[in-house]
């Protein structure tokens, strides 16, 4: 149970040793928390909570300095109309971008997170992997994302990913480490528990659940088996993690599901942008339009926000 | 013969018993599909059991007809005009139905016979309401006219008058949410709808609180126009257009005296929900 933890024996005793995940009742626990009802005062508080958690990203071929520009001044103030509105958690970028948005963002407490370690797949040597997170740091990142090697987990080389992500949390240096589970690849709830509790031993400060480049991105009882394994993971080893659901997530209603789920699941001490993050773009418009309809009384239409 | 019969006798036939009636529920109309109101409240209407809508099934009517309303615009007008032809011949099939629901025969005759009339109009309004201007300089000037957008509609309580604000509306590219005090012949009008390839979120129909439904719809920043022929209250619609005015929604007010529907509508309900886009084209290059 420590970071040293790295014979592939033992690792592989250690995983395969956590509780399997009951996959019907961890859904059904997901659908029953997810019909909640959260409403006026409680709703307000809420949904700020939620433009604060998010990390504002575009991960585009397509993405130009002109566009990221425009986000990171979005995320420095979402909504241009309200000043009581506040900013969000961090702007997501490629490794590219990032001293674009240094730019706009240098001393203003937003986060600059971006992806790393030949995003999306993975699927590149370590060496290219550790260049592509140093270069992201040394251009002004505080936040890295990388991505697992999904192939070395699924053959059961859970040395190699253990490796791998002690390797980038080295090449990190003080930005934190989000690692990227890319759950809809890993096919079981236990594996996506064994895989949270593998990047957690490994050093990560945050585990999150997808890049947004497959179909099957963050969903509710992964994020549920996700928050169990921090939880837990807290109370064997007295140190927190941070968990961020990342792609699909798109509306208000998504997003204090996944509120009440912290809450009921890992508790307050969650519910915190330093540990709960939802990497999401066009979830931040519909937390505007939800804020603007609670303080002008009226239903508030896309045509009124930025695009991007 | 009787061998047969014999062969047989093991068979039991059906009791001859009275049915137990079959009892409807008239739900809403919203994205093509027919749900209860998001509150779950019903209420009576001359024994039949109605949805009861609130101002978040408003919402989330408004978020179908905005998200309808590119694919409908885009399709051409032939296509428009098809759809609105099978609207009335499927109207035409189920006549006896809303005779059934109190419709009057000539009022249901006329309302098919209106849905005709709209759907000629659909590759023709461009041509009688654009219009070629002549500039003084090296270029041709188009006028053409596009859909407003989403258009929020009070319908009138009468069958006729609910056809003859919904027609229009569409029939110019627009998509609508339709308030209405009607519910019987509206939802039943919203079955023929749902089978007449009307893409799903062009129309949608809710029922019951028109009064309480109408001000959230009115002061919505992602409604385009709003249509009061069905608000009878002047209080009422003073106030719907104090809360449009704050999205410079385009309104269309009926006059005082009302609009009578059996007489033949003209041009003015189509125009009022289209906008003018001038094209100014250089020639002789």
């Amino acid at each position: 149970m420590t970071a040293t933890t790295t014979s592939r024996h033992d690792l592989r005793s250690l995983l395969h040793g956590l509780p399997g995940v009951d996959k019907v009742g961890v859904e059904a626990r997901a659908a029953a928390l997810g019909t909640r009802s959260v409403k006026s005062t409680a709703k307000a508080a809420a949904i700020d909570l939620a433009i604060r958690m998010v990390d504002l990203t575009t991960l585009e071929g397509a993405d130009t300095p002109g566009k990221v520009r425009a986000l990171s001044a979005k995320a420095l103030r979402p909504d241009p109309a309200d000043a009581s509105c506040p900013p969000v958690a961090a702007v997501c970028v490629y490794p590219a971008m990032v001293p674009v948005a240094a730019q706009v963002l240098a001393g203003s407490g937003v986060h600059l997170a971006s992806v790393a370690t030949a995003f999306p797949s993975g699927q590149a040597p370590l060496e290219v992997k550790l260049a592509d997170t140093r270069g992201a740091v040394a251009a002004g990142a505080d936040e890295i994302d990388m991505v697992i090697s999904r192939g070395a987990f699924l053959a059961g080389r859970y040395d190699l990913v253990f490796d791998e992500i002690v390797a980038v949390k080295q090449a990190c240096g003080d930005a934190h480490l989000k690692v990227i589970l890319e759950t809809g690849e890993l096919a079981t709830y236990d594996n996506v528990r064994r895989a949270s509790w593998l990047a957690m031993l490994a050093g990560a400060d945050f585990i999150k659940t997808s890049t947004g480049k497959v179909p099957l991105a963050a969903t509710l009882p992964v994020t549920l088996v996700m928050l169990e394994a921090v939880r837990d993971f807290r109370a064997r080893t007295g140190r927190q993690v941070g968990v961020k659901p990342a792609g699909g997530i798109k509306t208000t209603k998504d997003a204090i599901k996944y509120l009440v789920l912290i809450n009921e699941t890992a508790g307050d001490d969650w519910l915190h942008p330093d540990w709960f993050r939802f990497g999401a773009s066009s979830l931040l418009n519909d937390l505007l339009m939800q804020r603007t309809k609670l303080t002008t009384g009226h239903y508030a239409g896309p045509d009124y926000f930025t695009l991007d | 013969m009787a061998v047969k019969a014999a062969a047989t006798a093991w068979r039991r036939t059906l009791p001859e018993t009275t049915r137990l009636s079959v009892r409807k529920t008239y739900k809403l109309f919203i994205g093509g599909k027919f749900p209860r109101s998001e509150s779950g409240r019903t209420y009576l209407v001359d024994g039949d059991n109605v949805a009861l809508a609130s101002r978040k099934d408003a919402r989330d009517a408004v978020v179908a007809a905005r998200k309808a309303q590119p694919g409908w615009a885009g399709a051409t007008a032939y296509n428009r005009g098809q759809v609105l032809y099978r609207i009335a011949e499927m109207l035409e099939a189920r006549r006896e139905e809303f005779i059934a629901r109190g419709v009057s025969e000539p009022e249901v005759n006329a309302a098919v016979d209106r849905w005709v009339w709209y759907a000629g109009w659909s590759d023709k309004i461009a041509q009688v309401h654009g219009s070629v201007n002549p500039v003084a300089g090296p270029y041709f000037n188009i006028s053409a006219p596009e859909p407003t957008g989403v258009v929020a509609v009070v319908a009138p309580e009468s069958f006729l008058g609910l056809v003859s604000v919904i027609a229009p509306a569409i029939v110019t590219s627009n998509t609508v949410v339709v308030l209405t005090g009607l519910p019987q012949a509206a939802i039943t009008l919203a079955e023929v709808i749902a089978t007449s390839d009307v893409p799903a979120g062009v129309i949608n129909i809710l029922t019951g609180d028109a009064a309480g439904n109408a001000p959230w719809l009115a002061s919505h920043d992602d409604v385009n126009a709003l249509d009061l022929t069905g608000v009878t209250n002047p209080e009422l619609a003073t106030e719907l257009e104090r809360g449009a005015a704050g999205s410079l929604k385009r309104v269309l007010r009926p006059p005082a005296e009302g609009i009578d529907s059996a007489a033949e509508p003209g041009l003015q309900p189509m125009t009022a929900l289209l906008e003018t886009k001038t094209v100014w084209h250089p020639k002789g290059f």
